[in-house]
């Protein structure tokens, strides 16, 4: 069973992947993004991690894309047009990445040869909310500060940068 | 069918999702959809936490991917803001077109 | 007893002179000056009644100048024997000399830094005289080159006194070069250069009888010496350093500076006495100077380039003494040259000096009436030139050709002839000026005290300064050889009578007869006149050629081309082409920074994961 659902998810977010990075439309390449997100947060259920599977979909999904959507439909992007710039991108990008993804496909390959197992679905229900509840307010309790401080200075950066000049 | 999927693959996917993020960064043209691209690659590498995650039977993965998640959403709103700040300066949405800083 | 205040006095007397002289009055730099040197010679003289007679070696270490592995050199000052007759010498003449100058340069402007400079030379030539090192004694040489530079070039704004201290630098500078090879030399084989080290390790040196290191080392230092006392071919700047002021010519190079290369043979005269084939050369090269000086003097018109030539021929003389092993002899005679010589030469100023500048010999004449003390004086200087027995110069010069007679005849018989024409030409340099009718247009006066009482106080030792034994106080030094005969001096002594006859029948009893031999002459008097066209050799054969050199290779071709356009301007200009090239990284694409990071990080990830097996 598991398997199968993996696959589908595998698809989806595959699938998803390219209809953002081959759309010509911004809100198209946003819609898809969410269904990455949305398969990815499945991938997580599959292997057990149950919160963070929630806060994928409640953050990313709720807020994150949702920000960009408004920000789509407010700067009232178009689709892109021709651009005959960065011609070392256009002409270097594909061949480098591929090698990239071979490379690091075969690296994962070479050292996880031996020691590779089997994703079984409920062989480990150590994802809950109550794990990472004590784990982060007893071993991460700096980090966790220190993230707080982040989002807030991010809020204030946010506001200012993008507020209307008040003649 | 196969029974169970080997761990192996997760991290492939991972790699291959990646990948993509990568190529729509380079390749598009818009700067909102380069952002979202990036938001693609940090999706993928929380995906590979959470892997090695399962595979150590250890909680601090998810830890890491969670603060990823945070950092990503500050990350977002900040850089949005910025977009607007760059269409109100320079009327333009493309990446080609903001290249001032240049010798 | 402190030797360092005998060189300390003139030092002294150039800073304050040097510093205040344009604002001091004329009597204060007097002061200065002549005390200054007079207290020089008042040191030399308590010091040499302290340590009469001396037996040994007064020597004191003041300070290490140079300690570096196994080379040590001090400032040390010495006083022996020989050193007891330089000290005299250089003090005693060069006090006269600045008293003499007060009267000559009282209407010169620069008259603080005439004195100035004639201080610094004493200074240099003291500390020269008092080294115990060779090191030392190589400072003061070329302190004395400088101080011949600044006082020939005195009359600066004059073109031909700047060439003429140009072309007398750098000719010793070509002598201090043979020089400088000859301490390094010595240096490599002794590791020491102090007088009484090298001496002692000398002794056990066998002496060569083919050319080996020591003679190669002595030949170089004689260069030096070439140099310095104008021996050739290296004479050429003497004749034209007439060009300073002429109490400069006697003191510096009549009295002084000339007769170093002289006291430096003398002084490592041990090194000479083990290579006897570099003995040889510098006697021969004295020989062949004193005769090809004494022939060119017979034909100069100008009475200060006469004694200039007299000078070189003088020093040929002194060569010939110490390159015959009679180095007492040698030193004997630049004792006594130093006396009439500088006679000669103020004698000359004072000529010059009442005839208001007048050098030309063809514009004087008949002036015996009008100064009769320089008369008096200078005709003693000449016949103590002329080796006429009793004077000065007899004794001297005799010393010298019985040495001569000795060992190689034919040198004798050279010498003496030699000493022949130098009577020859003094005097009728003497009957020119004194003799005859006046032929110019000026009014001939005496000259004043201050500058007559050098006169006769010069002339009184040319007169008797050849009773003082130089020989004989030198013995312990230089052990002098019985003389058996005594032919070597009516030889000589009928030489120079002959000398003085015969220019006394041409420019006295029969004028016309001199006038009738020139002509006859014809070429060779031409030959003569022009210095054989020796400068005119130099010029073409060396000055040209190196001048050509420097403009069109050295100029243009390096420093033009090669370093400023190649070199300089290439490197400006190879760093704005890279530049430019690597400008166009920054392109300002985000996308291609991105492809470049990516690019970067894939290499980083070959290099950790693979290449270096980093992922097991």
């Amino acid at each position: 069973m598991d398997s199968i659902l993996f696959i589908i998810a595998a698809i989806a977010s595959i699938g998803c992947g390219l209809n953002l990075v081959l759309q010509k439309h911004p809100i198209s390449s946003a819609l898809s993004l969410i269904g990455v997100m949305s398969s990815v947060a499945l991938l997580y259920l599959l292997l057990g991690a149950e919160f963070i599977a929630m806060a994928q979909m409640i953050v990313y999904g709720g807020a994150v894309m949702v920000l960009f959507i408004f920000v789509i439909m407010l700067l009232n992007a178009g689709t892109e047009k021709r651009s005959d710039k960065s011609l070392f991108a256009q002409i270097a990008g594909f061949p480098l990445l591929a090698v990239l993804v071979v490379l690091i496909s075969f690296l994962i390959r070479e050292t996880f040869a031996t020691t590779a197992s089997d994703v079984k679905f409920g062989s480990w229900v150590g994802g809950t909310a109550e794990a990472i509840g004590t784990r982060l307010f007893t071993k991460f309790l700096l980090p966790f500060e220190v993230i707080s401080v982040l989002i807030l200075i991010a809020i204030l950066g946010a506001v200012v940068l993008a507020r209307k000049e008040i003649d | 069918m196969i029974d169970h999927i080997p761990f192996v693959w997760y991290l492939t996917l991972s790699a291959v999702l990646f990948g993509l993020g990568v190529a729509g960064f380079i390749y598009r043209k818009s700067v909102i959809t380069v952002f979202m691209s990036i938001e693609l690659m940090l999706n993928a590498v929380n995906l590979s936490f959470v892997t090695f995650s399962y595979q150590n039977k250890n909680i601090d993965g998810h830890i890491y991917s969670f603060f990823v998640m945070v950092v990503a959403a500050a990350e977002a709103a900040v850089g949005l803001a910025i977009i607007l700040t760059i269409f109100k300066n320079r009327g333009t949405l493309q990446i080609d077109e903001v290249d001032s800083m240049k010798l | 007893m402190n030797l360092w205040l005998i060189p300390l006095c003139p030092l002294l007397g150039f800073l304050l002179n040097g510093l205040l002289g344009k604002r001091l009055p004329k009597s204060v730099i007097n002061i200065i000056a002549i005390g200054s040197v007079a207290a020089s010679f008042g040191f030399v003289l308590f010091l040499l009644s302290q340590i009469y007679p001396i037996d040994k070696t007064v020597s004191k270490q003041y300070f290490t100048w140079i300690q570096s592995g196994w080379l040590k050199i001090g400032f040390d000052l010495a006083v022996d024997r020989l050193t007891a007759v330089m000290l005299l010498v250089v003090a005693g003449v060069g006090l006269l000399i600045h008293l003499y100058s007060v009267g000559y340069m009282a209407h010169e402007e620069g008259y603080g830094r005439f004195f100035a400079f004639l201080n610094l030379f004493m200074f240099f030539m003291l500390l020269l005289v008092l080294a115990s090192n060779l090191l030392l004694v190589f400072v003061g040489w070329e302190g004395v080159g400088l101080c011949s530079y600044l006082l020939v070039g005195f009359y600066f704004k004059e073109k031909y006194a700047c060439d003429a201290a140009n072309k007398a630098f750098i000719v010793n500078r070509i002598g201090d070069f043979g020089f400088s090879l000859g301490i390094f030399l010595l240096v490599v084989h002794f590791r020491t250069l102090e007088f009484s080290a090298m001496e002692a390790a000398v002794k056990d040196m066998p002496v060569e009888t083919s050319f080996g290191w020591l003679g190669l080392i002595t030949l170089l230092l004689f260069v030096g010496a070439c140099g310095k006392s104008a021996q050739l071919p290296l004479y050429v700047w003497l004749p034209d350093a007439m060009a300073g002021p002429t109490p400069v010519s006697a003191l510096i190079h009549a009295a002084t500076m000339v007769t170093a290369g002289v006291y430096m043979v003398a002084r490592v005269s041990f090194l000479y006495d083990h290579a006897p084939i570099a003995m040889h050369v510098v006697a021969l090269v004295g020989l062949a100077t004193a005769v090809f000086a004494a022939t060119i003097g017979l034909a100069q018109n100008d009475i200060k380039k006469v004694f200039a030539y007299s000078t070189v021929s003088q020093l040929g003389y002194m060569f010939l003494g110490v390159g015959l092993g009679a180095y007492s002899a040698g030193i004997f005679h630049l004792m006594t040259h130093a006396f009439f010589k500088a006679l000669l030469f103020l004698g000359a100023g004072s000529v010059i000096h009442g005839l208001n500048g007048e050098q030309d010999l063809r514009h004087m004449g008949g002036l015996r009436k009008a100064m009769p003390v320089t008369f008096i004086t200078l005709g003693i200087a000449s016949l103590a030139i002329s080796g006429v027995p009793g004077f000065s110069g007899f004794f001297s010069k005799d010393a010298i050709l019985a040495a001569a007679y000795e060992s190689t005849p034919w040198m004798f018989w050279t010498a003496a002839a030699t000493a022949g024409l130098t009577a020859f030409y003094v005097f009728r340099a003497y009957f020119l000026t004194f003799f005859g009718k006046y032929r110019g247009h000026h009014h001939p006066h005496e000259s004043p005290f201050v500058m007559t009482f050098p006169l006769m106080v010069l002339a009184l030792l040319s007169l008797g300064g050849g009773f003082l034994s130089v020989p004989n106080w030198l013995a312990p030094m230089f052990p002098i050889a019985d003389h058996e005969s005594l032919q070597p001096m009516i030889i000589s002594a009928a030489f120079g009578i002959g000398g003085i006859l015969l220019a006394t029948l041409m420019y006295v009893a029969s004028p016309s007869l001199s006038d009738s031999v020139k002509s006859a002459a014809g070429p060779i008097y031409t030959l003569l006149l022009n210095k054989y066209y020796v400068d005119e050799l130099y010029s073409a054969t060396i000055v040209k050629p190196l001048n050509a050199l420097s403009r069109t290779v050295l100029w243009r071709g390096v420093d033009e081309a090669f370093i400023d356009s190649g070199l300089v301007n290439g490197l400006g200009k190879g760093l704005q082409a890279i530049g430019s090239v690597l400008r166009r990284w920054q392109s300002g694409s985000t996308r291609n920074y991105a492809t470049w990071i990516l690019a970067g990080s894939l290499l980083l990830i070959f290099v950790l994961g693979l290449a270096t097996g980093g992922a097991r």
